[in-house]
């Protein structure tokens, strides 16, 4: 067992240790921290494994963005240090049953088929080589999905603010006074 | 490097989405269902980054395809929060068992 082995199991444990706290503890603020050491952890991973620009990506959208934006909606919707009540003892046993009895499944189907690993050959992830195929209107290009995720995106931004926009009286009243 | 076989990696994600799955089943609370939400796409980008990496090295298409999971998970994850300070306005609260309306 040499250092980079070692490496990846301490950052395996880190991510699965936060994750399971994520999941159960009863204080939604806690619950949010710990998802961001989780998010944290498989950033980490993506270092080990050396794809630096899915790890940037990771930090700057999932940690700066998503894990900032759920803390703001818990400030916004209820007290944080307040407990949440506990789930039902049978909805527990079932759904540690189902996820238990899942992982055992996949595990088994993982193990039995043993992916045979036969490159030696480097794994070249440089921004360069990412912008040059994300940018490309070949066959190997991603022009297309790249701009329907930016049309995604705009009406992900024009949706959200249409959804949680409050609809005032005197906001409809300016605005059919715009129309006229 | 070739020291951790590929297996280990689906392990840890197998393990991880069914965290995020154990989590959808016993959270009542819309924001924690997300937060599970999150964990569950989270296991497939290592799983696409993983597989792109030990088993086809020459290409790039595990990366693409996780950097789009990761827009689009931004994207749903602005939109349902969105729709769940919506919900609170009107229901004065964010747990799913007090919005049945449109319960069938």
């Amino acid at each position: 067992m040499n250092t980079s082995a070692i490496i990846f199991y301490a950052i395996a444990t880190l991510i699965l240790g936060a994750a399971l706290l994520a999941v159960t503890t009863l204080k939604i603020f806690r619950s949010a921290i710990w998802l961001l050491f989780s998010l944290v952890g498989i950033a980490a991973l993506y270092f080990w494994m050396q794809v630096e620009f899915i790890a940037a990506i990771q930090i700057v959208v999932y940690v700066g963005g998503i894990v900032v934006l759920i803390i703001f909606s818990i400030f916004l919707t209820q007290q944080s240090g307040k407990e949440m009540a506990k789930p039902a003892t049978s909805k527990i046993i079932f759904s540690a049953l189902a996820a238990l009895l899942g992982t055992a499944f996949t595990y088994n189907l993982i193990n039995h088929y043993g992916f045979n690993t036969l490159s030696a050959q480097p794994f070249n992830t440089s921004v360069n080589e990412i912008g040059t195929q994300m940018l490309s209107t070949t066959s190997h290009g991603f022009i297309l999905p790249f701009e329907v995720v930016s049309m995604l995106l705009l009406a992900a931004m024009v949706g959200c603010i249409v959804i949680a926009m409050k609809p005032t009286a005197a906001n409809i009243v300016h605005l059919n006074k715009k129309e006229d | 490097m070739n020291e951790v076989p590929l297996t280990h990696i689906l392990f840890l994600s197998t393990a991880l989405f069914f965290i995020g799955m154990y989590g959808l089943f016993t959270r009542r609370n819309l924001i924690t269902m997300l937060m599970s939400i999150e964990l569950m796409l989270n296991s497939v980008n290592i799983n696409f980054v993983a597989f792109n990496k030990y088993l086809f090295p020459d290409k790039l298409d595990g990366l693409f395809f996780s950097l789009f999971i990761i827009t689009i998970a931004a994207a749903e994850a602005a939109v349902a929060i969105a729709i769940i300070i919506n919900l609170y306005r009107s229901h004065q609260s964010i747990d799913v068992d007090d919005a049945t309306e449109m319960k069938f």
